[in-house]
């Protein structure tokens, strides 16, 4: 691993550098190109731009607010928020971890299969999941009676409260991790494993001593996602009946209609997601990467599973059973008995067409934007960097509504043009979904060794040829990835579209809504499922190019 | 920096994927474009409603229909749209705010201009504003739901009181966080006095109800067993009769002792002052007052018509045997002292 490095080091940094205006910048700035700092600026900027919204309003708030937050009631309800985002972190990583690996490197059976049904649940709107869970299991349940026999279960235990919640919440998010694990194991250097197996240790051994540190980055960005979506959550912990941080800012919006006190308990919750991500980042700082020297696609070792066949088996399919499985018969369930019912209102292609093309422009356009930052985050450590990667967390912590709001507010001063199109929407996208894909595209960056496009650029290739024929190839799952988590979360966004979409416009996510707001399952199911299944196809797709590509 | 092309390939593709990125943008703004054009000039109105697309959009066609208006309609929840339109102020584009309940309305009675007398007289008083800033549309009743697997009407007390009862421990479900059941106990601070309103609160609080998000799940629950009451809305279990068919283990229970356990609410609606549209606007207010629309609350969501010679679904009781207080509800200082008293109690975190 040592050897390309010294080529590197002996070089200057590329081709054009002599000439280049940059030579008047400071040294930190010079390293790489202006114009990925300036993006890498003006995207973090973009993202900060609720969190500067919330602090116009809750220098509004007054006293009444400031009372609130520092109250006993407040730092309890913390608490059980705290409680409840460690138990499905956790639990997430605990499923997420071995299901990758199951599905990457093992002769599980099905694995392919397995890998899409695993991803699903993301596209699962947080309060259809938990609806649906309720219908299954909650007392006179649709599955209640049909799981005694083969499970043995006699009384399901009570689903409402932190162990429903968590459950639940597992069950919904541990697709995050997955995604990002997944990504990473596809590109890990088989040589450590491979010494590690020379030396005699058994498969387990060298998962737990070699495999797992190499997954750290990838367990920590996605267990971070995790973390601060359910912090954010409203839709299923106030149906599980979980009291946690933000059904006071959802009361102070939607029953009190105080924006400014909301705004005071936004930065409040905001404080907890910055905490959350300066832990991830301590701990980041504790793992080592190895940034292999070798980018070159070798055939990898797959672990046979032998007498682990089947339990590993059962594993998969206990997992996809209760995270798909069960939304997905409730969902159809509802759509039988609407349609038996005459139900007639179900399909709205309409809203699917809105919902996959907003989707695949938030992908489009979250990747590009994610990528300055990812970069310099991976390659130029340093505070501006680091304080960059950061804030493009803000918006994925935050309540949807008040990212929404904070847009109304400068959309209709500053960017009257674009207010209530789509631009203003896909824009609300990217500072919602952007750290969903720098984390997913840095994980897989810390796997390029950056020598490799010096080594390129010595050569003669420009900066930006190297990094898309050096780079780009070997962080493409992580790209991929990314890609396909902003797209399965956009389609089931649901506050900041019903607040700037386009006039006029449903989308599945808000159609799913409208419907179940007044109990109309049956025609709430339709698009559920219709979700489910859009959402499938960018996941086989990627599932599929990862087999001719190896 | 030389842009000398060692790889083509690479190139291509990132050429390639450039291109599919502007294709997407292109169609996404063509298609978004499609939407901001439209109707002339004149005939367009702005609706942002807070009411549910599922209850009221065939109301929206019909007056299509009937005016020639391209009626264009944001929808979303009232509390989300109150907040919207008070971020976007003198620049907003939305004519008529269509609330689901009268707290939301009172949020934006700054934004929001008086109506004609013509309209707002078509309703009782306690229906509109005093001002006359908003006009009721429809009408909701509180109401008990009850299992009818557990429980007949006899074991039900009279009025909202018999529910402090320590008999009651486990069975009941509420949503505090839940705009009208706020409306239900604004109107019983008003009906019985901050006293006996927070000693009936305690008491409630003290039998260990359980909390839901709003009504439908609550409704879900009872019908389900797992609780035997909850105080709602009457009109949600009509549709899950609809849905689950006459089955559904619940019903409705009307307290005969009348009180603020059985105060009807109301939905409203106002037209803003930077409305560009004010004449579209009126018109519009007043076909959701005209007998069609009134009518379609009534046959279609099971709501109480707010205007005389309508009546009301057959199987509801009567307004007059309801508790309609007399009360201004949009009230935010009212709300306030609401939301206070609740968290008092330790029924808000």
């Amino acid at each position: 691993m040592n050897g390309p490095r010294v080529i590197g080091e002996q070089l200057p940094a590329g081709p054009g550098f002599s000439w280049s205006p940059r030579r008047f910048l400071p040294h930190w700035l010079r390293r790489e190109p202006l114009s990925l700092w300036l993006a890498a600026i003006v995207v973090a900027g973009a993202a900060a731009l609720p969190v500067l919204y919330l602090a116009v309003r809750a220098a509004e708030s007054g006293d009444s607010a400031i009372d609130s937050i520092f109250d006993g009631d407040t730092a309890a309800i913390l608490w059980r928020s705290i409680q409840l985002i460690a138990l499905v972190t956790l639990g997430s990583v605990l499923i997420a971890v071995p299901l990758a690996w199951l599905t990457v490197r093992t002769d599980l059976p099905f694995r392919r299969a397995w890998a899409v049904a695993s991803v699903l649940p993301l596209a699962i709107p947080s309060y259809v999941g938990a609806l649906a869970f309720i219908s299954a299991f909650g007392p006179k349940g649709l599955l209640q009676g049909w799981l005694e026999g083969p499970f043995g279960l006699e009384r399901l235990p009570d689903l409402y409260g932190l162990t429903g919640a968590t459950a639940v919440l597992i069950l919904l998010s541990y697709p995050y991790v997955f995604l990002t694990v997944r990504a990473t194991l596809w590109r890990l250097e088989p040589e450590m494993e491979e010494a590690s197996w020379s030396l005699g240790r058994s498969p387990w051994q060298t998962f737990r001593r070699v495999t797992l540190p190499l997954l750290y980055p990838a367990i920590g960005a996605g267990a971070l996602l995790v973390a601060l979506y359910t912090l954010s959550d409203f839709g299923a912990v106030a149906l599980l009946q979980y009291d946690t941080f933000t059904r006071v800012i959802f009361n102070e919006y939607n029953s009190a209609f105080n924006r400014a006190s909301a705004a005071a308990l936004s930065l409040v919750l905001l404080g907890v997601a910055v905490s959350l991500i300066l832990i991830e980042a301590s701990a980041r700082r504790r793992a080592r990467y190895y940034a292999g020297a070798n980018a070159a696609r070798r055939n990898r070792r797959i672990v046979r599973l032998g007498r682990w066949r089947t339990p590993a088996t059962i594993f998969s399919g206990v997992v996809t059973f209760l995270a798909l499985g069960i939304p997905v018969f409730v969902l159809v369930y509802w759509l039988a008995r609407g349609v038996n019912a005459g139900e007639s209102q179900l399909f709205d292609w309409g809203a699917a067409y809105n919902s996959v093309q907003y989707s695949m422009a938030a992908a489009v356009a979250t990747v590009i934007a994610a990528v300055p930052i990812s970069i310099l985050s991976v390659r130029r450590p340093g505070l501006l960097s680091a304080g960059l990667e950061r804030f493009s967390y803000v918006g994925f912590a935050m309540p949807g509504i008040a990212v929404g709001l904070g847009l109304v507010f400068f959309g209709i001063r500053y960017a009257t043009g674009i207010y209530q199109t789509v631009y203003l929407l896909v824009f609300a996208y990217v500072v919602l979904f952007l750290p969903v894909a720098v984390g997913s595209i840095r994980s897989s960056l810390l796997q390029v060794n950056p020598r490799m496009e010096e080594a390129a650029m010595s050569l003669g290739r420009s900066r930006i040829n190297a990094f898309l024929t050096v780079t780009v190839p070997v962080i493409r799952p992580g790209l991929a990835a990314a890609a396909i988590m902003v797209f399965l979360l956009t389609m089931k966004e649901l506050p900041a579209t019903l607040i700037l979409g386009p006039i006029e416009s449903r989308t599945l996510a808000t159609s799913i809504w409208t419907a179940a707001e007044e109990a109309f399952f049956a025609r709430s199911a339709a698009p559920s499922l219709l979700l489910i299944l859009a959402s499938a196809a960018p996941m086989t797709f990627l599932v599929l190019r990862e087999r001719s590509s190896n | 920096m030389t842009t000398e092309i060692s790889n083509p390939v690479a190139w291509r593709r990132f050429l390639l994927a450039l291109g599919l990125a502007a294709v997407l943008i292109l169609a996404v703004a063509c298609s978004s474009d499609d939407k901001s054009d439209g109707a002339s000039p004149g005939s367009e109105l702005v609706i942002y409603s807070g009411r549910s697309e599922s209850l009221v959009d065939p109301l929206i066609k019909r007056f299509e229909e009937a005016t020639g208006i391209d009626a264009k309609v944001n929808y979303a929840g009232t509390g989300a749209l109150a907040a919207t339109l008070l971020e976007e102020g003198d620049r907003s584009p939305a004519d008529v705010f269509f609330a689901q309940d009268p707290g939301g309305l009172g949020s934006v009675i700054e934004l929001v201009r008086p109506l004609p007398d013509d309209l707002t007289d078509r309703v009782p008083d306690w229906a509109r504003s005093p001002d006359h800033l908003w006009v009721g549309v429809s009408g909701r009743a509180r109401t008990v739901v009850y299992n009818t697997d557990k429980l007949s009407q006899e074991d039900l007390p009279e009025t909202l009181d018999g529910f402090t009862d320590p008999a009651w421990k486990g069975r009941i479900g509420w949503a505090p966080t839940n705009g009208s059941f706020q409306a239900m106990v604004t109107g019983m601070r008003l009906i019985w006095g901050e006293e006996r309103t927070r000693a009936w609160l305690e008491g409630i609080v003290a039998n260990e109800p359980r909390i839901y998000a709003k009504n439908t799940p609550t409704v879900a629950a009872a019908g389900s067993g797992e609780i035997e009451v909850g105080f709602v809305n009457h009109y949600y279990l009509h549709r899950f009769l609809a849905e689950e068919g006459e089955g559904f283990a619940a019903r409705n229970y009307f307290l005969p002792g009348g009180g603020p356990g059985s105060a009807v609410l109301v939905t409203g609606a106002g037209i803003l002052k930077m409305a560009d549209n004010v004449a579209e606007a009126e018109r519009f207010l007043d076909y959701l007052l005209s007998p069609d629309a009134q009518g379609y609350f009534a046959d279609e969501t099971y709501e109480y018509p707010l205007i005389d010679g309508v009546p009301h679904a057959e199987l509801l009781p009567g307004l007059s045997d309801l508790n309609t207080p007399d009360i201004d509800v949009s009230d935010l200082g009212d709300l306030a002292a609401t939301q206070d008293l609740l968290r008092e109690v330790g029924a808000l975190p």
